[in-house]
């Protein structure tokens, strides 16, 4: 029993970075209807921001955390800026091939810089407490915590203020609603800085709990943050929650009941059958409100 | 009168710019087909640092004696990127148009499988330092050796005996659980391997857990080879997975030692794993420690260029350009052919990584191995293994 519940224990802390990630993707296909593949190097590079922060001032986790979520932000939002909106009335093929673009150089950029993976500085050290024979440490309740709190004031956010009221008519009706007086330019760059945020405090968060970074570690994890966004229905917010935890439960329990070998198998094989099934994702609708 | 002088021109032209692209026109060149970029880039870096030690000392002499003379040696340096699609297309590039008369290189097996092909179909020598995969020199189809290409190490049938031997003799264990990356080459057979040869010498494989590359969270496996209580853990994985899964296992208080193969051999496992990997043990090519004179000499010089100690890539790299150069001596001539019937003949070689002995037919050296220890910052030797 300790056993799965231990699987359970790493289960959510995969979730809870995957539903970070995830949520970037969600938000921007929920406003612009694009696929930002260049998120998943936008979270790898806040990993490098963090890296750098600390080499220069050793700042607490929670100041680390808020000047990285930030400089992303910014980051998310000059890529917009300059990629992206000359692009906005392009066929929508030349701005996923943009945002691969985009990824690319964000990667190769950091790839030039730091060939070698680096080793993250620990934020603070993390306490271990073992009962029942499980393992559980603050870094992981930090972890879900921070995760579970960023979600719920985003959900806040997109339900209850003035701009999150504005994405959510943009993303019903792009045409009508820029004639209602609403800047859209502002409204998307809003969506963009949050995407990069909370991208940046996945990672923050991942550098913390896999101190090994590289230039090329968000290609995978976006890939995988990008699968939980379509599987919960992309463009849902609380959809690409969903999705993030039930990828890392498949993933963790696949391996606690298979050999490991057969994960991605499954992973994958699940993605296929919700998508025949429910080809939105799980809560995604088609023509009823996104994001 | 116009004719003929855009005529000269543009013969003037050709002399001029064959005389000036292509200064290495007249000196032998060798191609290097290695991982600069990618997932292991230290590989490909102390790779490249090697032979251009080897090869810069050896120019400073005058070269490589032919039986026209003595020739320099240039090296053409290209990134396969650590992927065996690039190291294939690579190796086409080095062979069929830069017109080198031998590779060094890809390191990876997972690269050096496909390159060994490219390599036999178009008939180049091609010799890759750290490939310990049995299938890097054998053909594809038939399993019989390759013709056209060598290496500069031990094999991983080897590596596993002496592996499993270690484990069970020295460490005295009993259980062992094996978490490796299932999609790349090397740590696969590596991983497959140890599990025959130990099992089949009394050990009991507990767990045998994969991820696939890029990964990074290995709770999930780990966590199944903490139920199975394992005395160690081989990790047949490269240097820059090593310390992820040492700290999420130190994390999740698995206390057991951890044994790796020779995908471990850079320093930068040091840097990146740090207190989670002291004490661990693995496999190795060549140590420091136990030099000979020759190899303290390369030590000495590789330590002075480029400020540290080589690994065993470096190591490696430096007795596979030297075995190069034996052969184009004993072969007296820049051309393929000649170089591949002079190199099948070398029986035995004295390099910096000890002494390398090859059987009629076969591009596999028998050579020994050295076990280490990741103890206080640094690679301690701790015994030999002979074949």
């Amino acid at each position: 029993m300790d056993y799965f519940a231990q699987q359970a224990i790493n289960a959510i802390q995969l979730g809870s970075i995957y539903a970070l990630i995830a949520l970037g993707y969600s938000m921007v296909y929920g406003v612009l209807v694009m696929i930002n593949f260049a998120h998943g190097d936008v979270f790898m590079v806040s990993s490098f921001f963090c890296f750098l922060l600390l080499l220069v001032l050793p700042v607490p986790f929670i100041a680390a955390l808020l000047i990285v979520m930030l400089a992303t932000a910014i980051l998310g939002v000059c890529i917009e800026r300059l990629a992206y909106r000359p692009l906005r009335n392009a066929p929508r093929v030349s701005a996923i091939i943009t945002a691969l673009g985009c990824g690319l150089v964000i990667q190769n950029t950091t790839l030039s810089i730091s060939p070698y993976s680096q080793r993250m500085p620990e934020l603070f050290t993390p306490v271990t407490w073992n009962f029942a024979g499980l393992t559980i440490s603050s870094l992981q309740i930090l972890i879900v915590g921070i995760s579970v709190g960023l979600m719920l004031a985003l959900d806040f956010f997109i339900r209850k203020t003035r701009y999150g009221m504005a994405m959510r008519a943009i993303a019903q009706d792009r045409v009508t609603v820029p004639l209602m007086g609403v800047p859209v330019n502002q409204v998307i760059a809003v969506t963009f800085a949050l995407g990069a945020a909370l991208g940046g405090a996945a990672g923050v968060l991942y550098a913390s709990a896999y101190p090994v970074i590289s230039a090329t570690m968000g290609v995978l994890v976006g890939w995988k943050a990008f699968v939980a966004a379509v599987i919960g229905g992309i463009g849902n917010v609380r959809g690409a929650v969903l999705g993030a935890y039930l990828l890392g439960a498949v993933e963790v329990f696949t391996v606690t009941v298979l050999p490991s070998t057969y994960r991605d198998l499954v992973v994958y094989t699940l993605l296929l059958v919700i998508l025949i099934f429910k080809p939105y994702g799980l809560l995604g609708r088609p023509a009823v409100q996104k994001v | 009168m116009l004719k003929a002088s855009v005529f000269l021109l543009l013969t003037t032209c050709a002399v001029f710019l064959t005389g000036c692209t292509d200064p290495n026109r007249d000196a032998v060149k060798i191609g290097m087909n290695i991982e600069l970029t990618g997932e292991i880039p230290a590989v490909g870096a102390s790779s490249k640092n090697a032979a251009e030690l080897f090869f810069n000392a050896l120019n400073e002499q005058g070269g490589v004696t032919l039986a026209e003379g003595p020739k320099k040696v240039a090296l053409i340096i290209r990134d396969n990127g650590g992927k065996a699609d690039q190291a294939a297309s690579v190796a086409q590039q080095l062979i069929s148009s830069q017109d080198v008369v031998a590779m060094i290189g890809p390191n990876s097996s997972a690269c050096a499988i496909p390159a060994g092909e490219i390599a036999e179909s178009l008939k180049c020598v091609m010799i890759s330092p750290w490939s310990t995969n049995p299938k890097t020199t054998l053909d594809q189809d038939s399993s019989q050796p390759r013709r056209y290409v060598f290496r500069g190490c031990f094999t991983d049938p080897f590596q596993a005996t002496v592996l499993a031997k270690f484990a069970l003799n020295d460490l005295g264990a009993k259980k062992a659980a094996v978490l490796y990356d299932v999609s790349s080459e090397a740590p696969l057979g590596q991983a497959t391997l140890f599990r025959d040869t130990f099992t089949a010498k009394g050990g009991e494989i507990v767990a045998f857990e994969t991820f696939t590359t890029g990964d990074k969270d290995f709770s999930a496996q780990l966590t199944n080879i903490r139920e199975a209580d394992p005395d160690i853990i081989f990790l047949p994985t490269y240097y820059n997975d090593v310390p992820l899964i040492a700290q999420q296992a130190r994390r999740l208080g698995i206390t057991a030692k951890f044994v790796g193969s020779d995908a471990w051999s850079s320093p930068e496992i040091i840097k990146l794993g740090g207190a989670d990997v002291d004490g661990s043990y693995f496999c190795n090519h060549f140590s420091t420690q136990i030099a000979t004179d020759e190899a303290k000499k390369f030590i000495a010089d590789y330590t002075a260029k480029y400020g540290q100690p080589p690994d065993d890539v470096a190591a490696l790299t430096f007795d596979s350009c030297g075995l190069i150069t034996e052969a184009l001596k004993a072969g007296g001539k820049n051309e393929r052919e000649a170089l591949r019937e002079a190199l099948a003949k070398i029986r035995e070689y004295k390099g910096v990584t000890g002494t390398f002995r090859f059987e009629p037919g076969s591009g596999d050296p028998i050579k020994s191995a050295v076990i280490l220890q990741i103890k206080d910052g640094a690679f301690q030797w701790v015994t030999n293994a002979q074949p």
